[in-house]
């Protein structure tokens, strides 16, 4: 008659079907494997450009390939959640004090959508877009 | 039994206890501190305290008006000796609390703020947001944490004193995670183990307030002092219980009635104060017992507030505005919103008088010395008398530190020069615990139901000890409360296994309160007078001739306890008028 | 007062008798506006007196009453009866030892609490000299990192300290958060030892649980993420900057 406590395990590879959070956060950190592989992408691209016109117009014809196009709806998917994510966290990494208050998180988060946002736009602006 | 060797043995790990093994451990860092509590001291009940600890710090503020007005408030039954220790203790413990990282509210200028608090004259009531014994109490444990002297003995319930050559000298205690028995010798003990609110069936207090650590004094010869003041906090919530601090009423709250009137003005707290401008000592705020037996006349009037969890009045605290309230009193908005349905922001919140705090309890000098040589008791468990007949709001907080201090300096006086315990002669003693527990396990013909006694002790309380008594009603309940205890005799232990037990804990807590809740009734019928929160329909005056002592109610077994009085000590305020209206100097 | 009957599940276990917990179903006559706790006290006084939990404020500032209902970490004098609907499921929480029923074993929580120095750290001024001058505003810095139960809620939540226990965790780090930000202490390199460690606050994926499940607002998830800043400033301080200490 003496103590036994029970240790429950952790399944190791199903634990994050235990709650809709973990399945969440599990998304968003698989979405930094869609970005490592768009980055592959972008440095591939440049070897392409950088072996002249013809490997660089196989690379632009093997971009319109339906695998491609899937593949890039799935990355960019996966940026935008990975961004907003980001994004949404910062705010609890870097508490703005004015005084005995603090900036609510909304506005510090919502600063690094606006600076995104700018961002894009000049990139797509540079790029000739318009 | 396992044996373990220590040289001071603190029960309870409250602020009192925390304070105490502190103290010992700042004092003499050579000394074995054992402090054992039946929860981990997170839990201690300290942490529910929400509105604050009095001192004197501010230049408007004297020790002579925080020592009248505490003497006042507790109807003169304190003793002023011990008031007079207090007061000038106070705001050094509150500095040192400051200094170990107790997060006080500020002034703009970064000094220490202070707010109202009811019977006080002027602000002195240090206070953090409206969680102030959670803050206290969390910094002194995560305090005592740099101290390797202190070795916490968490979650053993603490069952009877080791008694040998006249001092106590330790205690034994079950582990409570595996239902093994333990004795602790040591040269000193110190009870710190809270009051025993849970006796009755409405009150602020959580569940371990059992009063075991008044109960094992009591048992071991220690007499019980003053039990029968037994205060109610104006404003619990109505179905649960739970406290709104009388800072609620600090910042500028008010009590009506079912018509809008705030009644108190009724009751010789007047004349009427404006709305959200609180004048200290008067209408809201005016002691304890005194608003707590205004609800009383007005339930008898039939002008409550009929409401599904019984008959309330009504604390409006609409007028202090959201961001007050979110900044003071974010706690009381919770607890109202979440167990209510009420924001007190929108609307006036329906509350009762609910019991709170004993002020009676283990008899000690101002010392904390019991007439047990060796035994010592502070805090909620201990009688003083600091609080006389009455506490004052946000003195008990302070209590709590200068006599776990004191209890702690007085123990380390005793131990000098002492001999180690006979390690034979407690183990003999501790027999009689092995015992004890043994008879609950191996009984098979109870017929007790412990929650059915529990049940018939909480009613009686109730119904015979509560804010208003009266002879026959005490009669009936003192008679009852010895029956119960005959019966307890043959309560049934219905879980006979050994890991962390709580059948067999509650069945030990209501041993406890039976105890005390003798001592409560029997010193209730005895005093034949109206004194602070003692009130009797029969007897109404105070009666100083008769009554200016302390009742001390002694155990004798089951038998009913033998009562002697005590005289207060009386230095320089001899008994006066209790003058809350707002025309007093 | 309008009444409801609640059906609990409750996991069972003890030592004596189990080798492994089992599920009880209870059956139990509520007021509608009770929490889980209430239901659980009828159970014991009218039902079954040998069921084991712990309790005791009824107010959600003690910490005591932490255990798994329907799956989510929560106080249970804080979970509301009318939240819920069907079979209630209540269990220990989450990664901890079960010692009997519903009660679990503190231990390494506890340990972990002590590891981190939570408390002041410097040289103590005489009590003589008052107090030390703190303005609301620092006041404020640090009171949300003050606020902690100690319920272990955030641990139950934390997939991290799930998978690997070492993990100091969301509570104690806070806590020493709390301590660096409080203008009256100097321990921050001490604590920092404990914290930057790679079972401190380097084991944390942000997850987040931990903030969504606290009882007490603390956002422990906003002081590790703040941690690690710091942790970062220092490390480069010392290894990459002229004049860093080594």
């Amino acid at each position: 008659m003496s103590r036994r406590p029970l240790i429950r395990e952790v399944p190791p590879t199903s634990w994050f079907f235990r709650h809709p959070r973990y399945l969440r956060y599990m998304a968003r950190e698989i979405t930094c494997i869609f970005v490592g592989a768009y980055c592959v992408l972008l440095v591939v691209a440049l070897q392409r450009l950088a072996a002249g016109p013809e490997a660089w117009a196989g690379f632009l014809q093997g971009l319109r390939s339906a695998d491609s196009i899937v593949f890039h709806l799935l990355a960019l998917a996966a940026a935008l959640y990975h961004a907003g994510t980001w994004f949404n966290a910062t705010q609890k990494a870097m508490p703005l004090q004015v005084g005995e208050n603090f900036v609510p998180g909304n506005v510090i988060s919502g600063a690094h959508y606006v600076v995104w946002v700018v961002l894009s736009l000049a990139i797509l602006f540079f790029a000739g877009v318009f | 039994m396992d044996t373990i060797r220590t040289d001071v043995a603190i029960i309870g790990a409250g602020g009192a206890g925390l304070r105490a093994a502190i103290a010992l451990a700042q004092t003499d860092p050579t000394l074995r501190i054992a402090l054992i509590s039946k929860v981990y001291p997170m839990r201690s009940h300290t942490c529910a305290a929400e509105g604050g600890a009095a001192g004197v710090i501010k230049p408007d503020d004297s020790f002579d008006l925080h020592f009248d007005d505490t003497v006042g408030g507790g109807d003169w039954l304190s003793d002023q000796d011990c008031v007079e220790y207090f007061i000038h203790e106070a705001p050094k413990e509150l500095l040192q609390l400051e200094h170990w990282g107790c997060p006080w509210n500020r002034e703009a200028d970064g000094s220490v703020a202070v707010r109202p608090f009811g019977g006080m004259k002027k602000k002195r009531t240090w206070f953090a947001a409206d969680k102030s014994g959670f803050h206290i109490l969390h910094t002194l444990f995560q305090t005592s944490l740099q101290f390797p002297s202190i070795t916490r003995h968490d979650e053993y319930y603490a069952l009877d004193l080791l008694v040998d050559d006249g001092r106590c000298q330790g205690l034994t205690a079950m582990e409570m995670r595996s239902g093994e028995l333990r004795q602790f010798h040591a040269k000193a003990v110190i009870i710190c183990g809270g009051g025993a609110g849970r006796m009755f069936p409405f009150s602020t207090n959580g569940a371990i307030k059992t009063g075991d650590g008044m109960a094992m004094a009591y048992r071991a010869g220690a007499p019980l002092k003053d039990m029968e003041f037994v205060q109610y906090h104006p404003t619990g919530l109505p179905n649960t219980g739970s406290l709104l601090t009388e800072a609620c009423r600090g910042e500028g709250g008010i009590l009506v009635n079912k018509n809008g009137r705030r009644y108190l003005q009724d009751y010789g707290m007047g004349p009427e104060t404006p709305v959200g401008q609180p004048q200290l000592k008067t209408m809201e705020l005016g002691p304890r017992d005194r608003v707590s037996q205004a609800y009383w006349h007005e339930l008898q009037k039939g002008n409550t507030v009929t409401t599904q969890w019984g008959e309330c009045v009504l604390l409006d605290m609409r007028h202090l505005g959201e961001k007050k309230i979110n900044e003071r009193l974010p706690l009381v908005r919770e607890l109202a919103e979440a167990y209510l349905g009420v924001d007190i922001v929108k609307e006036a919140v329906p509350i009762r008088p609910v019991v709170h705090y004993m002020m009676g309890g283990i008899s000690t000098n101002t010392a904390a010395a019991t007439p047990l040589p060796g035994l010592f008791a502070a805090g909620e468990c201990a009688c003083v008398s600091l609080n006389g007949a009455n506490r004052l709001g946000s003195n008990s907080l302070v209590e709590l530190l200068v006599f776990g201090r004191r209890a702690a300096l007085s123990a380390i006086e005793h131990i000098q020069g002492l001999p180690a315990p006979d390690a034979a002669a407690l183990g003999a003693c501790a027999d009689a615990t092995q015992k004890r527990i043994d008879t609950l396990y191996a009984r098979t013909d109870g017929t007790e139901s412990m929650s059915g006694l529990r049940r018939e002790m909480m009613d009686t309380m109730e119904k015979n000890v509560g804010i208003y008594r009266t002879e026959a009603g005490l009669q009936e309940g003192v008679a009852k409360i010895h029956e119960l205890r005959q019966r307890y005799g043959r309560v049934i232990l219905t879980d006979k296994s050994k890991v962390f037990n709580t059948d067999l804990f509650q069945v030990l807590e209501l041993g406890s309160m039976l105890d005390c809740a003798e001592a409560v009734t029997v010193g209730a019928l005895a005093r034949r007078e109206s004194r602070g929160a003692h009130q009797r329909l029969d007897y109404v005056d105070r009666d100083d001739r008769n009554f200016l002592r302390h009742t001390m109610v002694y155990h004798q077994g089951l038998d009913a306890p033998r009562v002697d009085y005590l005289d207060v000590v009386i230095t320089k305020s001899p008994p006066g008028v209790r003058d809350y209206s707002g025309d007093h100097k | 007062m309008k009444e409801r009957t609640v059906q609990l599940e409750v996991l069972r276990y003890n030592p004596d008798t189990d080798t492994e917990a089992h599920f009880q179903r209870y059956e139990v006559v509520c007021q509608e506006e009770w929490v889980v706790l209430d239901a659980l006290n009828k159970v014991k006084a009218d039902i079954d007196p040998t069921l084991n939990y712990r309790w005791s404020c009824h107010m959600a500032v003690c910490g005591s009453c932490g255990m798994m209902i329907n799956g989510e970490p929560k106080l249970s004098c804080h979970a509301f009866l009318r939240d819920y609907e069907g079979v209630i499921r209540v269990e220990p929480l989450t990664h901890f030892p079960v010692e009997r029923d519903l009660v679990t074993a503190p231990d390494d929580f506890m340990e972990k609490l002590k590891r981190v120095k939570p408390y002041v750290i410097g040289k103590m001024k005489p009590i003589e000299e008052g107090e030390h001058r703190q303005t609301p505003a620092q006041l404020m810095k640090f009171r949300q990192y003050s606020m902690c139960i100690n319920c272990m809620l955030c641990y139950a939540a934390c997939p991290e300290y799930g998978l690997t226990p070492h993990f100091v965790g969301p509570a104690a780090l806070t806590l020493a958060h709390r301590y660096n930000l409080d203008s009256r202490d100097e321990g921050r390199k001490e604590r920092m030892e404990v914290v930057a460690t790679k079972e401190g606050v380097w084991e944390c994926t942000f997850v987040g649980a931990c903030s969504e499940v606290c009882p007490a607002h603390v956002d422990p998830a906003s002081a590790l993420q703040q941690l690690k800043i710091v942790g970062s400033i220092d490390w480069i301080v010392e290894h990459l900057l002229p004049g860093g200490k080594s």
